[in-house]
Order: C-alpha cells, then structure tokens, then sequence
C-alpha cells in the first residue's frame, strides 16, 4: 500500500466548537506526526468553503485519509461521504470525530478539560484512519418478481396493486380458495355492507389478472433467503382433480356430491353445516374448484368407496396427485399471512368444550349470514349475550394487547340479529367500548337505539343449566355493582386475534421479528410500519397486528407501493460495513456459523464464509472467534484496538476513565441528544460508536482496561425496539468471558456492565454515569501490574 | 354514605399504605368485574371484591368497614383470573391486618360455644385465629 | 423411596384415616413416608402481607428440617417433601416461593433462626402426594390395583388450595385432571361438575356457619346432581365442612340426601386391596361403608 498521507481538519461549527475547546491547540497537538500531512481549521467543514478546503488540500497534498471533527456523524455523514468522492477518495477511508456533541456541547464551563478530551478523541480518529482501507458498494440486480404469502383481503389487494403496475405477482394461499376471512363475514362495520360482495370482484381478479399467478391449496415449504434475493419452494396439495388446462371437462355437475357417502362438517362454515368429502370450500370459492378432503374420504381411508370416479361423467377424479413442488424466485416479499381467532379453550371458564350454546364470533357470523333462512341451519335462541374481550386485554392468557375489532364485530353481530329478529333481546357484556374509527361511534348508538343492551363488566364464567340447553352467566355490573346470575339461550364469545402458525414458519423462513404480541415487527413503528428487517421482505394486515377492514387494505396498498419503490430502484447498494472472513487465518471451528442469528455464515472447503446478502451487520459473530479471524469491515479489530488506544492515549495519572462501547442506534444517538441539550455527564467518560454491542469481543475489553479504563459499559438498545435483539445475550456472554479473566487479574466484575439505552433516557444517563464516576474515584485504582496481567 | 368523594393527601396516604401492605398496584385495576363476577362468597358481602379494590384505589379508608374484608377467604379464584394478574386477596389481607394490627378482630374466641369449639378442628380453628383476630 | 413425611395437625387428629390409608398406600406401592423428626404447625395459612417475615418461620423451620434429614441419610429423595393436607402443602409452598424469590428475605429468615446449625437454601421441594403418585405413574398404580372400583361415580373434590393460586398450585388452576387421572387409574368414573373448584367456605365455618352450609349445599347437591356416589378430598378443611356440616343440612332441610365424602387415599388404599380396618373410617361423618360395600367389596 502507498505511503499513508492524513489530512486533518477542525470545524468550528461557527464557534460550537471553538468557542470551548482550544482548536489550535489540538491542532499543536496533531501536527508533525510523519503520516500528517496537513491540519486544517475551517469555521464551517460542511458549508460550501469547508468541503472545497478538504477537496482542495485532498488533490493538492495528495491525501489518501481524511479525519473530520466537527458534528455528530448522524449530522453530516452523508455530506462527507459525498466530499470525499468529489476529493476522488473512498468514502470509508474517512473518519469523523464528534467534537460537538460529545465534547464542546456539554462541557461548555470546562474549557481546558473539554481540549484535552478533544485530543483524545481526535487522536482516536486519527488512530482509526491509519487502518481504515476502501470499501465498495456492491449492487444486486433486482427483477419485477414479487411474492405474496396469504390470499386473504390483504394478499389480494397488495397483489392486484403489484400486477396493475406491471409486476410479476405469486399468490399464495395455503387454503383451496382465497378470500381468508373477510369472506367469511357476513356484512362488515360499520356500513353493514355485505362483506362477499365486496371481496368476491377482488377475488376474481386476482385469479384472472395475467401478472397474478395464483397458487391455492398450496404452502411455502422454503425459502432460501437473500436479500433482494429469495429462492421459493412451494407445495401443492392434491386436489385429486385433474388440473386446470382439462378444467373445461369439469362441468360443476355436481353428481359426484350427490353420490359422495360422507359427511364432514363444512368449516368454511364454520361447522354450523356440513359437507361431503368432495366439495367446492365456498359458494364464492376461487377457484371455483372442487377438491377432495382425503382426511374423511373413504378411498383414502380404507379404499372402500370410489363413487365420484365412477359417476363422473367427465372423468376428471384423479385418486393417484401426489403433493407438487413448485420453485421460483422473486425479488420481494409481501407477508400477509394474516390470523387465527383466538381458541375459547384459553379460557376454560367459558364451557366452550362442554357447552353447545356458547359460541365464537366466526360462528356467529354464519349463523347471523344464515339467519332469515327457514329453517335457520343453527336457530338463535330468544336471549343472547355477547362476552366481550375474550382471550385478548388479559395477562392470564399472556395477551394483553387489544384485538380492536371484536367491539365492533359484536356490535354488528348483534345489530344484524336484532334486525333480523327484532324479539331477541340481545346483551353485550363489555370492558370498554372501543368505537374509535370512522362511523363507529355513530354505529354503536344506533345499536343502543336498536335495544340492545350494554352491560359492563367481563363475564368471569359460564355453566350449564341442569337439564336444559341454557347457558347460566355470571358477571359484575360494574357499574350498579350488582352481580349479574341469568340464563341465556345463545352465548357469542367476542374472542378475539392471535397470530397463526403460517405466519410463524414465515418468521422462521424469513428470520423476521416478532413484537411482543407475537405478532410480526415492523422496522419502525412510525416511519417503516409495514417494511421488515430484512430488505425486500413487507408485511401487512393482521399479520402485523390486529386491525379492520379498510385498514388492512390501506396497509397491503401501502406493502405494495414499498415494493414498488424498491424495485424501481432496479439495483440496490448493499451497506459493506459488514462481517467478513480473513480466511488465512480462519480454521472452520464453526463457532461464527452457530452464533450467527441471521445464518449468514456458512462453511466452505473448511473456511467461514460470510454470505453478504444476508448478514445484517450486527457483529455477533466477532466475539466467539477464538482467533480473530472473523472481523467486520469499518470496524475492524486492528481498527478497534487503534481507537481505543488513542481515546485513551491521554489519561493522566489520578484521573479514571469510564469507555462506552456504545451502539450506533441508541446508546450513541443517546450521547447526541445530551450534547444537544448541553448536558453534562463526567467528563472522563470516553464514548466509542460501535454497530452493536454484540461486536464487541472479551479481548477488546480486556485490551481496554490494559489501556487504561477503569469502567467498561456496553450499551445498547432495549431489546424490544433493538436492530438486533439478540445483542444483550450475545453481551452477557462475553461479559462472562471477560470477567472470568478480570477475576484472574483481581479486577472486580461491577467495572463491566450491559445497560439498555434508548435515545432518550437523558436522565438515566447522565445519573448513572456521575453516579459511577463518583464511585470510582473513591474506589481502589486499578494497579499497572493488574493491568498488564491482562 | 355520602356521594361525595375528595381525593386528597390522606386518601393517597391510605391508597399507599394497602399498596405497600399487599404489594400490589391497585391503580392497575381496570374494574372489568372478573373477580366480582366469579366470587364465590359474593352473595355475602356488602360490596363486591372489585368495588373494595376501587374504594383502594380512591383512597376510602371507609372500605375498613366493609364486612367483604371478612368473608373473603383466601380462595385465589379472582387472583387465577383477574387479566392484569393483581391479586385481590392480598388486597383484602392488608386491609384485614390493618384493622387488626389496631386491635380491631373480627373474631374473639372466647365468643364461641364450648361445644362448638369442642367440634370444631383444629385447623379451622387456627386459620380463623389467624385471619381474622390479632 | 423413603421421603421426608410433613403430617400436619389434622393428620394426627381429626384427620388420622387420611394419614392412616396414606401411610398404607404408599407402602404398598413402595413409597415409605419418614415423619420429619420435631415437625411444626406450618401455621394453616400463608400470611400475605409484605412485611411479615415472621409468618413464615413456621414453614421455612420445617424445611430446615428436611435437610437435616437428608444430611443424615434417612431418606433418599433429592430434596422432597411430602405433604398430605392441601392447606399445609400451599401454606409451605407459599414460603418456599418466597424464599427462592427474595434471597433478603431468606438471609433475614436465616438470622432469626440463627440457633439452627443448618440454613434454608430455598432447595427444597414440597410436594403433595399426588404429585408423588403421579410422578410414580397413574398407569403403574392402576397395574397394582386389586379391587376395581369400577361403576363407583366419584365426585373429586379440589376445593383451593390444591390449584390456587397458580405458581404453587398442582395442576391447572381452571382446568384440573390429576384427580380424573388417579380415579381412572382405580377404574372409578370421574364425575365432572362445575362445584370441583368452587370453596368450601374454609375457616368462616368458624365464626360463619351460615354461609359455609349455604355453600356446601349447594356443592353437595351438585355432586349428587351430576350422578356421583361420592366425593373425594385432599383438604381436611373442606372434608370437615362437606362431611360434618352434612348433619345441620339435613336438620335444615329433611329431604336433604346425604354423600359420603372420603379422603382419596381412602380410595386408594381400597384399590389397593388394603385391609379397610387398618387404615380406618372413623373420621368420616356420612358412613361411606354400605356405599362402598353394596358397589365394591362385597362384588
């Protein structure tokens, strides 16, 4: 490599800077080294005149490094990524030095301390640049290939979306129709529109749009995931008819129906009916298909029966499909794996096991759909209670989020019955109405006005009634404080969201994260709300979380316009600051391979290799290596040690350093906002910006307290809201192994720790750390002996 | 009764002094009324568990009074079902001990019969004791 | 096995067929109970306060006690405690609990005690004998049983204390089946009624009568309306208000039709082929013996 040659240039920041540390000093300090090649001060480095400096003195001086100190690179890091490919240099043999922030900000009434800690942060980065090395932006090539998994409402609206603006869609549904739930509905809140109509258009043009290629009955069983990049695997199931390019030979005759001997309840209904084991799922079923269900049918059970084969008078009855594999690839995924209800057997106090009268909201859709029809295939009773919240809003189920639809969905239920049956009398027991979309409240009185009665309190349980089909409530009025003791004919169990399998083999496909509610993580709750953390990979509906109607096809609108965006980017940069492999000295232990949690490192011809596509960039893996071979670029371990050597270059004898590992998320942005707000935390805390906690390794601790630390912190994100929810546990452990070599050395274990920083714990901060400081200066020093028996 | 409720420093004074007793947030009652609803003594007691976990929460040292403090005895129904997990006979336990620990019982031994004190098992006999007199 | 025995007051008194049948039970099936040397009253209920450490001596002393027997090697379960009475069991477990929560408050548990030479460590496990039955296989019991009970409708009884609150009850506090599992092991038939959980009414029986009669009327005609011969127990609590207080039901009310109410072990032992004069009836108010002699012996 050529001579190293390092431009060094101080920002004033108008006087942010200037005004509390000694510029000139600093630069005193900086200049002379043999690789300085100039030190420049500029009033403003990110102002017109401070870039065409830095350019200037780049050509001129032939600079092939550059150290900025000005602002926090969350300021104006892209603006000198940009000088430096103006000055004909890399962007990432570019290092910037947070002198505002971290230093001039809050130690505006500490002025001469505030230039010695500049120094050492300045020397930090000049120490980090000598081994800083260009990187390249890689480009994946991107195609019009996306794949949406779930047909429900969500599914279909996102993929007519994507195929109306000339993508190329899969759709695919594990069920033998589309249409998911709202299908099932019989009218939707609060217009009372029927719910069939609306979707059934969706559905058919879904299945007859040329960019859609719909797949039902049929389950992702793969998906080897890159990003931007995915290989999909999907299993067809037999529908044991010959397929659609004979379909014109099926004529919907239905005598194989008519002849079929077994009768299986029809669960699209709902079970309130029943259908044979040949059937078509749906009245509005797409495709309007009949399959045969080769869990009850008789030829598959003991092979006594094969009547729909004989009568068919088109021949079409295939006994002998076997399960089909389908794979392609795409280049973006929309999840919209939607939901299940939650099972009344959560809450055993409701009899739903035992009871036959007290139903689930689902059910009581179909009954309420069928409820004109005489004789109704499931009569309603003369007295009906609703029990709202069941299974959701209670921690005794582990749910306590709020499922927001089943307020409204008994307000419907129970407005359609009164309307239907106007001498029902009808009660909804309830925590808290929660009418709070367009047209709710308004519907919520009209039900009032109906006479239907609201009552609140949560039911606490349900019995039978001795020798009757009556169902005995028991609940609070909580507001007559009476207790409520009646017998119902119908009980409707308002039970509310959950997530369902299929989602959970998606997020373990797809390595996606779950929130708390066990529903899919959105990258950012305000600004990403249906993007993921993996590139490529959206997600809408109740998927995502619970919600209604029309906000789940604004959401899947909103998925499908996100895939637009991205593939209109036709390539896409991937970041390099990425883990890599030195594979000469790599010797396959295979630790990387296991403690990777994105598997992004796979073992070649006995070598770690570190799949870039997939690698998320949070460092996990630097710690197990036992022999450094696994590094990460732009924060390498010869950079690293590099930093900490110069941050801590300039400890004098009596004072104490506390070294922040802090992650470039949270814990770094932490210290930004305290600058901002010209807050003050011990001066002698030295902050090191770090992609994640979990890429700092026991020896980079250990080589810190060598160097001269006193207090190690790592911070990092909480968990829940984290990049890399796995940072904590990856830390412990190697705060376990760090500690295990302090104890040897006589190093107490308190002078490490893990804290969750958000950005905005300000106080928790600055508390903790003047509290440590305190501490540790009337603590015992930590002796050189110790040290260098590290 | 008055209608009249002032939340004051000595209603935040009595609300703290249960919640310091029992352990429990009584701010976190959401009075859906599970624990009432479920109550096997409920018929019984002059106001039903939710309402006493209100009266705590308000600050009404007038729950004190309140016979259901008596009755409740420990059955843990409300404490398995109540969704935000607070357990209400912890509640009524401190309530009881304060009225005890100011020598206020609710049961004097020396009330009851000889023959029904002769037939009585010991293990009643001490959980009572323990429960409901000081 | 040879565990470490907890007895209780009521087992020694008003209780002794439970402690009796048990003892023979569990020798039959090889599971030797070793009374703990110098056992105390564990106090009946768990005091719920925050700052009452002192309540908790009582079960903790015992627990102290369990390791002493087991340093002298006259048992050989890793750190059990068999426990008969539901109340004694939950009011134990209760204090277990907090002593492995809250390590303060076993270090300040361990200062009062200071003239034990052994400390709590919060290691042991307390467990009722159900637990221990279950452990040792419903499906091996039922390998041993010598006198079905089959056409015997058996009501079991909960009550609280066995499954409330969760964190130390044995089974699922809403839905119980560790009594459905053991009848079925004796070939009885589980009845299944919604009274199973529902409280007896406890220690108001004391100063309450009324309300214990008003509700122990009400589970008594649910067992009997739900078709049961008789009901089961683990509580000598709820055996003496569902038993004993049977006398002032049928004062109240003539047509009142008494039940027996037995002790499982009872049961248990009878299966077993056990001598029924060994383990003794003389606990039990409603006599279950014509019952039990007209469906079972005497087949």
């Amino acid at each position: 490599m050529a001579e190293k040659k390092i431009g060094v240039f101080l920002c004033q920041c108008g006087g942010n800077i200037s005004k509390t540390i000694d510029l000139p000093e600093v630069q005193n300090f900086v200049e002379g080294k043999d690789d300085i090649s100039v030190v420049q001060i500029h009033s403003n480095m990110c102002s017109g005149a401070g870039q065409k400096l830095i350019i200037e003195e780049a050509k001129d001086k032939g600079l092939n490094r550059i150290v900025i100190a000005s602002c926090s690179p969350h300021f104006h890091e892209k603006t000198f990524r940009a000088t430096m490919e103006k000055a004909g240099l890399n962007q990432f043999v570019l290092e910037l030095v947070n002198l505002r922030e971290h230093c001039s900000w809050p130690y505006k009434d500490q002025p001469e301390a505030a230039t010695e800690k500049a120094k050492d942060l300045v020397l930090a980065g000049v120490n980090k640049v000598r081994e800083n090395y260009s990187l390249e932006k890689k480009k994946i090539k991107m195609g019009k290939r996306v794949l949406v998994i779930g047909g429900g409402i969500a599914g279909i609206q996102a993929s007519l979306d994507l195929a109306d603006t000339g993508n190329e869609v899969y759709l695919v549904e594990k069920e033998p129709t589309i249409g998911g739930k709202m299908a099932i509905l019989t009218k939707t809140f609060p217009t009372e529109d029927c719910s069939a109509c609306i979707i059934s258009p969706k559905m058919a043009a879904a299945q007859d749009h040329p960019n859609i290629n719909l797949m039902t009955n049929s389950e992702i069983v793969s998906t080897v995931g890159h990003r931007l990049h995915f290989e999909i695997t999907v299993e067809k199931k037999p529908r044991y008819i010959k397929p659609e390019i004979d379909m014109d030979q099926c004529l919907i005759c239905e005598q194989c129906v008519q002849e079929c001997p077994v009768s299986a309840p029809n669960m699209w209904e709902q079970g309130i009916m029943q259908r044979k084991a040949i059937y078509i799922p749906a009245a509005l079923a797409i495709p309007f298909r009949y399959l045969i269900d080769d869990s009850v049918c008789l030829h598959f059970k003991d092979g006594s029966c094969n009547k729909c084969e004989t009568i068919c008078p088109q021949q079409v009855i295939d006994f002998s499909q076997k399960p089909e594999k389908v794979q392609f690839t795409v280049d973006n995924i929309i999840v919209a794996t939607g939901y299940d209800t939650i099972h009344p057997s959560e809450k055993p106090m409701f009899g739903y096991d035992k009871l036959k009268n007290v139903v689930t909201g689902l059910e009581m859709e179909r009954i309420v759909d069928h409820i004109t029809e005489k004789p109704p295939p499931r009569p309603v009773g003369d007295k009906v209670a609703f029990i709202q919240c069941v299974g959701s809003r209670d921690e005794q189920t582990g749910r306590e989020y709020c499922s927001r639809v089943c307020c409204m969905y008994a307000v419907k239920l129970a407005s359609l019955l009164k309307q239907a049956k106007p001498e029902k009398d009808i009660y909804v027991f309830y925590t808290d109405i929660r009418a709070y979309g367009k047209g709710f409240e308004e519907y919520y009185k009209r039900a009032q006005q109906l006479g239907i009665k609201f009552i609140r309190g949560k039911v606490a349980e349900l019995h039978g009634v001795p020798d009757s089909e009556k169902v005995l409530l028991k609940a609070e009025d909580t507001l007559s404080r009476q207790i409520i003791e009646s017998e119902f004919d119908l009980v409707v169990l308002s039970n509310g969201l959950k997530p369902n399998d299929s989602t959970e083999k998606i997020v373990n496909f797809l390595k996606l994260t779950k929130s708390s509610d066990g529903f899919l993580q959105e990258a950012h709750p305000k600004y990403k709300p249906v993007d993921t953390n993996i590139e490529g990979v959206f997600i809408c509906g109740v998927a995502q979380g619970p919600k209604d109607i029309p906000d789940t096809v604004a959401q899947a609108s909103a998925a499908a316009a996100r895939v637009m965006v991205t593939l209109a980017q036709k390539e896409f940069d991937v970041d390099p600051q990425l883990a890599f492999v030195e594979t000469e000295i790599c010797d396959g232990c295979g630790k990387c391979v296991a403690a990777c949690p994105k598997d992004a490192i796979l073992m070649k011809g006995g070598k770690a290799e570190v799949v870039e596509a997939l690698c998320v960039g949070c460092g996990a893996c630097l710690p197990v290596c036992p022999l450094e071979a696994i590094d990460f670029h732009n924060s390498s371990n010869s950079q690293m040690y590099a930093s900490i050597n110069g941050i801590l270059a300039g400890k004098k004898p009596g004072e104490t350093r506390i070294l922040i590992f802090a992650d470039n998320t949270c814990t770094y942005r932490l210290a930004d906002a305290l600058g901002i707000r010209k807050m003050k935390y011990d001066i002698d805390t030295r902050i090191m910006r770090v992609p994640s906690s979990a890429r700092i390794s026991a020896n980079l601790i250990l080589h810190s307290f060598k160097q001269g630390a006193d207090l190690v912190i790592l911070g990092d994100c909480p968990v829940a809201s984290s990049l890399y929810p796995w940072s904590r546990d990856v830390t412990e452990q190697t705060m376990l192994a760090a500690r295990a070599r302090l104890a040897e050395a006589g190093i107490a274990d308190e002078r490490i720790f893990f804290s969750e920083f958000s950005a905005g714990d300000l106080q928790k901060f600055t508390a903790m750390i003047n509290d440590l400081s305190a501490k540790l200066k009337q603590a015992e020093p930590i002796t050189e002996e110790q040290r260098q028996e590290l | 009764m008055t209608k009249k409720i002032v939340l004051n420093e000595k209603t935040l004074a009595f609300q703290k002094k249960v919640e310091e007793l029992s352990g429990e947030n009584t701010a976190m009652c959401d009075q859906c009324g599970t624990c009432s609803g479920g109550c096997p003594f409920v018929e019984e007691m002059d106001i039903t568990p939710a309402q006493l976990m209100r009266k705590v929460m308000l600050g009404q040292e007038d729950v004190l009074e309140c016979d259901t403090l008596w009755i409740c005895a420990t059955c843990n129904t409300c404490t398995v079902r109540c969704p935000r997990k607070l357990d209400v006979s912890k509640i009524a336990e401190a309530l009881r001990q304060i009225k005890l620990r100011d020598e206020i019982n609710n049961l004097d031994i020396n009330d009851l019969p000889k023959n029904v004190l002769k037939e009585l098992p010991q293990i009643a006999l001490i959980a009572a004791l323990r429960k409901l007199s000081s | 096995m040879k565990i470490p025995y907890f007895p209780g007051c009521s087992l020694k008194t008003y209780a002794s067929s439970f402690e009796k049948s048990a003892i023979a039970s569990g020798a039959e099936l090889g599971i030797e109970f070793v009374e703990i040397p110098r056992w105390n009253c564990c106090g009946v209920v768990s005091s719920l306060t925050s700052d009452d450490l002192m309540h908790h001596l009582a079960p903790v002393r015992n627990m102290i006690r369990v390791l002493e027997m087991q340093n002298d090697k006259i048992v050989d379960t890793d750190n059990k405690m068999l426990t008969l009475c539901s109340m004694c069991m939950n009011t134990l477990k209760r204090s277990n609990l907090k002593m492995q929560e809250h390590a303060d408050e076993l270090e300040t548990i361990n200062d009062f005690m200071y003239k034990e030479d052994q400390k709590y460590d919060g290691s042991v496990q307390v467990m009722h004998y159900l637990e221990i039955l279950k452990e040792y296989g419903f499906a091996k019991i039922a390998e041993k049983v010598k006198v079905s009970l089959k056409g015997l409708k058996v009501a079991p009884y909960y009550g609280c204390m066995l499954i409330r609150p969760k964190e130390v009850g044995i089974d699922d506090a809403e839905e119980p089946t560790i009594f459905e599992d053991f009848l079925k092991a004796l070939g009885a038939e589980p009845v299944d009624w919604r009274s199973k959980k529902t409280c007896c009414g406890s220690y108001l029986t004391v100063n309450k009568e009324n309300i214990v009669v008003k509700l122990t009327g009400k589970i008594l005609e649910d067992a009997r309306r739900n078709g049961a011969d008789l009901i089961i127990t683990s509580c000598p609590l709820c055996a003496f208000n569902l038993d004993s207080r049977q006398e002032l039901l049928q004062i109240r009310n003539p047509n009142f039709e008494p039940i027996p109410v037995l002790y499982f072990s009872q049961l248990l032992a009878i299966a077993l082929g056990l001598d029924i004069n060994k383990f003794g009836f003389e606990n039990n108010k409603v006599d279950g013996m014509p019952l039990l002699k007209n469906k079972i012996l005497n087949k």
